[in-house]
């Protein structure tokens, strides 16, 4: 071996040495029972029979859980739909797992938050798309979604869980943001996410009806740090979350690639982040491999780890510890290069994509594109970009 | 908001919004609640031991001193820690 094949090799080893994957989100459905138009989902969904099984989640767990994963996410999709949820769940808090529920509360029941709980359900997370029954139930495409969220919230908390209300915020309802918190409030929620729309999947087609102008946010902003102010200690942790397409350094997406998060999809692809999949990478399958081999030797997994990968002007970049070039995905997206600085970034020469978004959002041109499910998709017309075209 | 003041008789219990448990791979406690993990050090994670809603902080401090003879005076420490945690909501007290 030759001098420098050691010094690479050596490098190599060094990059490797990661920490374990603290968070493991299992998304163990796409199938959903509303049709969010700022859902993170893929825009093509794989068909619900490749789900892993029972048995492919648990050996997952217990491998994850061994490398010293302690956070785990039950998402989807809708979780929910799910009949060995209670299993997975008893399974993963043997293990020792910190359990969360990801859910819309639609197929929730009293009878079955106690089944959760007694399974060792640790928490449970639910998302609002508004304070009212109108708006909520128009964003979410499904009649009666808000009732059924409300009451499962009031029983969530009344069997003892610490509870997370997720509100997406967009142009759509972020005018309603007083009285989400009240709401928040009434529902006696622990934390509550008020977190504006990430452009992914569903909300990228979308963007230009979900994402706010500047002036939007900061009146919301100014509402919400009035209320905390009054709120003197009481009450929800409120988490107010803005658009990155407002800021001028990119998000540290994923607390850095490979660092952090593992999510493991229905069909068993392991990622990064779940937007991953878009990426011109290829991605393991914790059917064809153990959670360890993917973690730490998997050429995707690695491959933007460290700054090797960085182009200018990431790379002499000060900040480059503190975001890691932003995230891949939005690069991606934006760019057609995943390799590129995130155009968050003012420093990067395609901010201008961002800054015509902003515009462009101010008065789209296409119609809304609510998401389908998969039994209505095999059913749509249109099976090459598989969407229907609702208008709300 | 009041300054708090710890007294001997206080009983601390831990918030049930928050888990307490041993992590190997963190070689620590830790204190897990929705979506987050808090890393305890070591005296953290000896006083937290004993908190179970029935001790009360002369009873935890008395524990500590058994357990650690040459530790010198530990109130001040245990005394520090649990307003900490009952800030942060970790803990409640009676």
């Amino acid at each position: 071996m030759t001098s420098q094949a050691v010094t690479e090799a050596l490098k190599k080893d060094t990059k490797t040495l990661v920490g374990p994957p603290l968070w493991l989100l299992a998304e163990l459905t796409y199938d959903c029972p509303l049709h969010c138009p700022y859902c993170s989902n893929p825009t093509q969904l794989s068909e619900t029979k490749n789900e892993l099984t029972t048995e492919q989640w648990q050996k997952v767990f217990s491998e994850a859980r061994d490398m010293g994963a302690v956070q785990l996410g039950f998402s989807g999709g809708e979780p929910l739909l799910r009949k060995d949820l209670e299993a997975l769940v008893k399974q993963a808090r043997d293990l020792g797992f910190y359990t969360n529920l990801i859910t819309s509360g639609i197929g929730l029941t009293e009878k079955r938050i106690a089944k959760l709980k007694k399974a060792g359900l640790d928490h449970i997370q639910i998302s609002f798309q508004g304070a009212d029954p109108e708006l909520n139930d128009a964003i979410a495409g499904r009649g009666n979604a808000y009732q059924q969220k409300f009451n499962m919230a009031k029983s969530v908390k009344a069997q003892g869980y610490p509870m997370v209300l997720n509100f997406v915020l967009s142009k759509q309802n972020l005018d309603q943001i007083e009285a989400i918190m009240r709401l928040s409030c009434e529902l006696e929620a622990d934390y509550v996410e008020l977190a504006t729309a990430q452009y992914y999947g569903w909300a990228y087609e979308n963007r230009d009806h979900l994402l706010p102008s500047r002036e939007q946010l900061v009146e919301a902003e100014r509402i919400v740090n009035e209320f905390r102010d009054q709120q003197d200690g009481r009450g929800p942790h409120f988490i107010f979350v803005t658009p990155d397409y407002f800021e001028t350094r990119p998000k540290a997406c994923m607390n850095g690639w490979g660092s952090t998060f593992l999510t493991v999809t229905p069909d068993g692809s392991a990622l990064p982040c779940h937007s991953a999949k878009m990426l011109p990478l290829t991605f393991p399958n914790v059917k064809d491999k153990s959670i360890n081999d993917i973690w730490q030797q998997d050429f995707s997994f690695d491959y933007f780890r460290g700054d090797d990968w960085m182009p200018q002007p990431c790379k002499g970049c000060d900040e480059k510890e503190k975001d890691f070039g932003g995230c891949r995905c939005q690069a991606f997206m934006m760019t057609g290069d995943m390799h590129k600085t995130d155009p968050v970034c003012s420093k990067s020469e395609d901010h201008h994509l961002i800054q015509e978004a902003i515009a462009s959002a101010t008065s789209p041109s296409n119609p809304i594109v609510m998401r389908v499910n998969q039994k209505a998709m095999k059913h749509a017309e249109n099976t090459q970009l598989n969407i229907t075209r609702i208008k709300i | 908001m009041s300054t708090l003041t710890i007294t001997p008789t206080m009983t601390p219990s831990l918030n049930r919004m928050f888990r307490f448990q041993w992590e190997k791979a963190q070689d620590c406690f830790v204190l897990l609640f929705p979506e987050g993990m808090v890393k305890l050090n070591g005296g953290a994670g000896e006083i937290m031991q004993l908190i179970d809603g029935q001790k009360n902080v002369q009873e935890i401090i008395d524990v500590l001193h058994a357990k650690f003879p040459d530790a010198g005076n530990l109130a001040t420490d245990v005394n520090e820690f649990i307003t900490t945690a009952i800030e942060k909501k970790w803990l409640y007290h009676d």
